[in-house]
């Protein structure tokens, strides 16, 4: 049933560099380079969710994070918006273990019920505090620069060429991360907990803390994923704070199949990709893609991709 | 090995454990038997850490143990086959296994896997399939090579024949029966008294929250109160 992690990053590679070639417009490297970004933060649900058990409502908070990091840190400490992104993955880990820690020593909804308040918090703070954040109007971010050191060596691309490839990388490294984690004795052990808790603290893990540990590393996914979208768009608003992004993250994840990154990662590309398909349906656009979720979930409760495969290999027997 | 002395137990307001005393010594199974709500599972569940203590001791190995967090006893030498087993049912047999010793990382790992196949062989044959699909018994195995695998010198096991047909039951004590030779000293909860005692050393008999007769299991068999109330002879 699981496809083993060399099959999933193979196939993960070969959908990134083969889609091009169908893209009618340059415009679909700026959807696909969207989707990667999305993908990265739902690849840290997998994490989280998927083997952990423990759910996330304020995703958005930690997008923001490393998503302002790349705005304000070249201005005041004079840094390359590369080390930006990496100090907002560093603050993001720090807040998540700050924002975890009380918590997750508890068993059951709490985190998601914090997650959802600290995601508040931080919207309301980018929203008020326009000395700094430039409040809802939003704050302009400085160019990334490697696409030009990639024109000097002779490679020429575009920025949305440019962008969806660089993503798609990032995707590509962030889920190879992900699947190893899978495999190593910490991911054992996230996915023993989210079983059975007593089983895994009689055999030794310490359940807290390794919870805690599933909350920052998909912390810093979300701020990574973040960063990207602030280094790509230019221009970053408090909006990508909301908790309508919180949930939208989550909701990615599950519809593919929150077990595996191929699964999520599915999710995350009907879910972006849906909106530009549904707009035919105009005013009535959103209740459509209600209509979608919803039938998804009470037909295919194990998330798509895993109730596709589970239905073509039932028809194949 | 594992001593008890006073220890109670309260779900709320409401005391489970009134006071419970027992010693295990190295090397022995010993056996608490008694009747559905005795207080046998509750007992274990302190011992694991999984359930607060509201008095009394545990000691074990000479250094108490009461306030040690349940994660850090299996590091001490007590292992643990909780109630209902609970084995990882999503995760293959091998990574139950490799969870079992994962305060490990150290080349005895394969070995002491080796050894658990070599005690369950069918658990060698399933071990890249998901422990959910195992049956009942293969699950009981499974728990407690899972266990083994800490390198446990005290084995704590609830109510290991469970659900399980006779003849299933029988090969499960075999088992606990062979750890004694393993050198693994096992504290056997159990309301299959029968079973249990003909295989144990010694037996304490649990009812409503108090240890009521202890003895050798010998004794405790010919004992014409157990007979009545446990034995149903």
């Amino acid at each position: 049933m699981r496809l083993s992690k060399q099959a999933t990053l193979l196939v993960l590679a070969a959908l990134i560099v083969v889609a091009p070639i169908f893209f009618p417009s340059g415009y679909y490297f700026r959807v696909g380079s969207l989707l990667f970004v999305n993908s990265l933060a739902v690849v840290g649900v997998v994490i989280l969710t998927g083997y952990a058990g423990q759910i996330s409502l304020g995703h958005a908070g930690f997008a923001a994070i490393g998503a302002y990091a790349c705005a304000l840190a070249p201005v005041h400490l004079h840094v390359h918006p590369s080390i930006a992104a990496i100090i907002g993955a560093v603050l993001s880990a720090v807040v998540a273990y700050l924002v975890g820690r009380p918590i997750l020593r508890l068993k059951g909804y709490y985190l998601a019920v914090a997650s959802l308040g600290f995601g508040i918090l931080v919207s309301m703070v980018l929203a008020n505090e326009i000395a700094i954040t430039g409040g809802p109007d939003g704050i302009k971010v400085p160019e990334l620069g490697l696409r030009a050191v990639l024109a000097d060596w002779g490679l020429e691309l575009t920025n949305a060429q440019f962008w969806y490839a660089f993503s798609g990388l990032v995707l590509l490294v962030g889920s190879w991360l992900a699947l190893n984690l899978y495999n190593s004795p910490t991911g054992r052990a996230l996915r023993g907990l989210h079983e059975s808790e007593i089983a895994a603290r009689t055999v030794g893990v310490d359940v807290a803390q390794a919870k805690l540990v599933a909350f920052m590393i998909s912390a810093v996914y979300a701020s990574v994923s973040g960063s990207l979208l602030a280094l790509q768009n230019r221009l970053i608003t408090p909006d990508i704070a909301g908790y309508m992004h919180s949930i939208e993250i989550v909701t990615m994840a599950v519809l593919g199949g929150v077990g595996s990154v191929l699964g999520a990662i599915f999710g995350a590309s009907i879910l972006t990709l849906l909106p530009q398909l549904l707009t035919v349906f105009q005013e009535y656009e959103q209740v459509m893609l209600g209509l979608v979720m919803m039938l998804a979930m009470i037909f295919m409760p194990r998330g798509l991709l895993p109730s596709i495969v589970g239905l073509v290999r039932g028809r194949g027997e | 090995m594992l001593s008890v002395e006073g220890l109670r137990s309260r779900y709320g307001r409401i005391e489970v454990l009134h006071g419970i005393d027992l010693s295990v010594g190295s090397g022995e199974i010993v056996t608490v038997v008694g009747a559905n709500g005795a207080g046998k599972t509750t007992l274990l569940r302190c011992l694991s850490g999984v359930q607060p203590v509201s008095g009394g001791q545990i000691t074990f190995r000479g250094e108490p143990l009461t306030s040690v967090p349940a994660f850090r006893r299996i590091q001490r030498g007590l292992a643990q086959s909780p109630e209902g087993r609970q084995i990882f049912t999503n995760l293959t047999v091998e990574e139950n296994l490799r969870l079992g010793a994962f305060i490990y990382d150290d080349d005895r790992v394969g070995q002491d896997m080796q050894d658990a196949f070599a005690m369950f062989p069918i658990l060698r044959d399933k071990r890249d399939l998901p422990a959910g699909g195992l049956s009942g018994g293969q699950q009981q195995m499974l728990a407690i090579a899972r266990a083994l695998m800490g390198r446990p010198s005290c084995l704590l096991l609830d109510e290991p024949s469970m659900g399980l047909a006779p003849i299933l039951v029988a090969q499960i004590f075999d088992v606990v029966k062979n750890l004694k030779s393993l050198g693994v000293t096992v504290l056997l909860v159990e309301q299959n008294a029968f079973g249990a005692l003909s295989i144990a050393d010694r037996g304490y008999v649990m009812e409503t929250g108090h240890i009521t007769l202890s003895g050798t299991a010998e004794d405790l068999i010919a004992d014409p109160r157990i007979r009545e109330a446990y034995l149903g002879v």
